[in-house]
């Protein structure tokens, strides 16, 4: 491709932006795709104009080879960015937020048809050069939005690691571990590092670790288990692990397990009872409640 | 040379671990304590290792070593105040310490001791 044939596009764009806008926005406006409930016409008009003239823009600085990373594009790209991650948050499907940019291709090729009507060669030519211009365009809108969409789902997997390891002290020297959900490496590591910390702060000698939340043990989440026992018994303190619902006991033993040492109770009050036990107390009925 | 200071309160044996260890520091302390446990007809060891931060697979196998020698010796050995960090570290290295009594703090470990030679619990205080 020669170096100047940006430019015969250009030229068509910038001659009928006037008429290009108010025929894309209809052609939006009737597509199934458009969500009215979603972005209001005004914003949508102005998203438009501003996209075709930076479209314009791009077009013009573009050199032979049709790349989006020049840097005549920048101005475009800033606006796709910008448009992608809003209706991202907005609720558009992928398809939608596509849409807004391929949408433009039916204006636009009525466009070059008409002013290039008598010169077939160089209407082909020009049709294919904006199909890729296009082309990339969506695609580039969609790699935004996927990007947008996969840095929500990593700042969901942090809220819920955050969220899922609460210690909790429930006497005077007794820890909680409540574990919610699938137990997996990175997991592990936060329950014991938040687990040991909250031993040496409150000097607790005993630790019940509830697993009523875990919905699968298999070995890899035994083991982890254990691990965390064991570094828990080294600074002196000692677990008991509770919550062990039947089909989990089936599964234990069937898998060959071995728990070792390590007491295990079904339910975090039997745990508690003896955790209360080994600390030398007892909790004993009043008259008053016992009456009840 | 460098060495760790072994202190003797009563029938007990305390060893305070201040400083880093080195594999040499470790092999020397495994010297000196057997040594004084025999000596001083020891019947318990309290290893208080609350300033150790790092450990390597070495110290961690030296560790489990003098304690099981200090049992061997009829000792009770109790290892007191690892450091989160620390217990993490043994455990990957698959080095769990597997009958080694172990307590949060001294006074914990002392009480441990007490209640292991079946005296009256005067000098730790009741455990809370």
């Amino acid at each position: 491709m020669v170096s100047k044939s940006g430019s015969r596009l250009a030229e068509i764009v910038a001659r009928h932006e006037q008429e290009l806008v108010p025929e894309w926005l209809n052609q939006q406006l009737a597509a199934v795709s458009a969500r009215r409930d979603l972005v209001n016409d005004g914003e949508l008009k102005e998203q438009s104009r501003r996209f075709v003239e930076k479209l314009r823009v791009g077009l013009e600085g573009m050199d032979g080879n049709l790349d989006l990373a020049a840097p005549a594009w920048a101005g475009a790209r800033e606006l796709l960015d910008e448009l992608s991650r809003t209706r991202a948050r907005q609720g558009f499907s992928p398809s939608e937020t596509a849409a807004f940019v391929l949408s433009l291709k039916q204006p636009l090729y009525d466009r070059l048809r008409g002013d290039l009507a008598r010169d077939p060669e160089a209407l082909t030519s020009e049709l294919w050069k904006s199909t890729v211009i296009l082309d990339k365009l969506g695609l580039y809108v969609m790699e935004v939005y996927q990007k947008n969409r996969e840095e929500v789902i990593a700042r969901q997997q942090q809220e819920m690691l955050e969220l899922s390891t609460p210690v909790v002290q429930l006497w005077d020297g007794i820890l909680a571990l409540p574990l919610i959900g699938t137990l997996d490496s990175a997991r592990t590591q936060v329950v014991m590092e938040t687990l040991l910390q909250s031993i040496v702060q409150t000097g607790a000698a005993l630790a019940i670790i509830d697993i009523t939340g875990v919905p699968t043990v298999d070995t890899l989440v035994a083991q982890h288990l254990l691990k965390t026992v064991a570094a828990a018994r080294l600074m002196g303190a000692e677990c008991i692990i509770s919550g062990i619902r039947p089909q989990i006991a089936q599964t234990i033993v069937h898998l060959g397990v071995e728990l070792g040492e390590v007491v295990t109770k079904a339910t975090l009050a039997d745990a508690f009872a003896i955790a209360l036990a080994r600390t030398g107390r007892t909790v004993v009925r009043t008259a008053a409640a016992g009456a009840r | 040379m460098e060495r760790i200071p072994i202190l003797k309160m009563g029938d007990c044996l305390l060893v305070t671990i201040q400083v880093d260890m080195h594999d040499r520091l470790a092999t020397t302390l495994q010297d000196d304590l057997t040594e004084r446990i025999v000596a001083a007809r020891a019947r318990g060891v309290l290893i208080d290792i609350s300033a150790l931060e790092i450990v390597d697979s070495f110290i961690g196998r030296t560790l489990g070593n003098i304690a099981a020698m200090s049992r061997v010796l009829d000792a009770r050995t109790v290892v007191v105040g690892m450091q989160p960090a620390v217990a993490i570290t043994l455990v990957e290295l698959g080095l769990a310490l597997p009958g080694v009594s172990t307590a949060l703090n001294v006074e914990k470990g002392m009480a441990l001791i007490g209640r292991a030679l079946g005296r009256a619990e005067a000098d730790g205080g009741p455990e809370t």
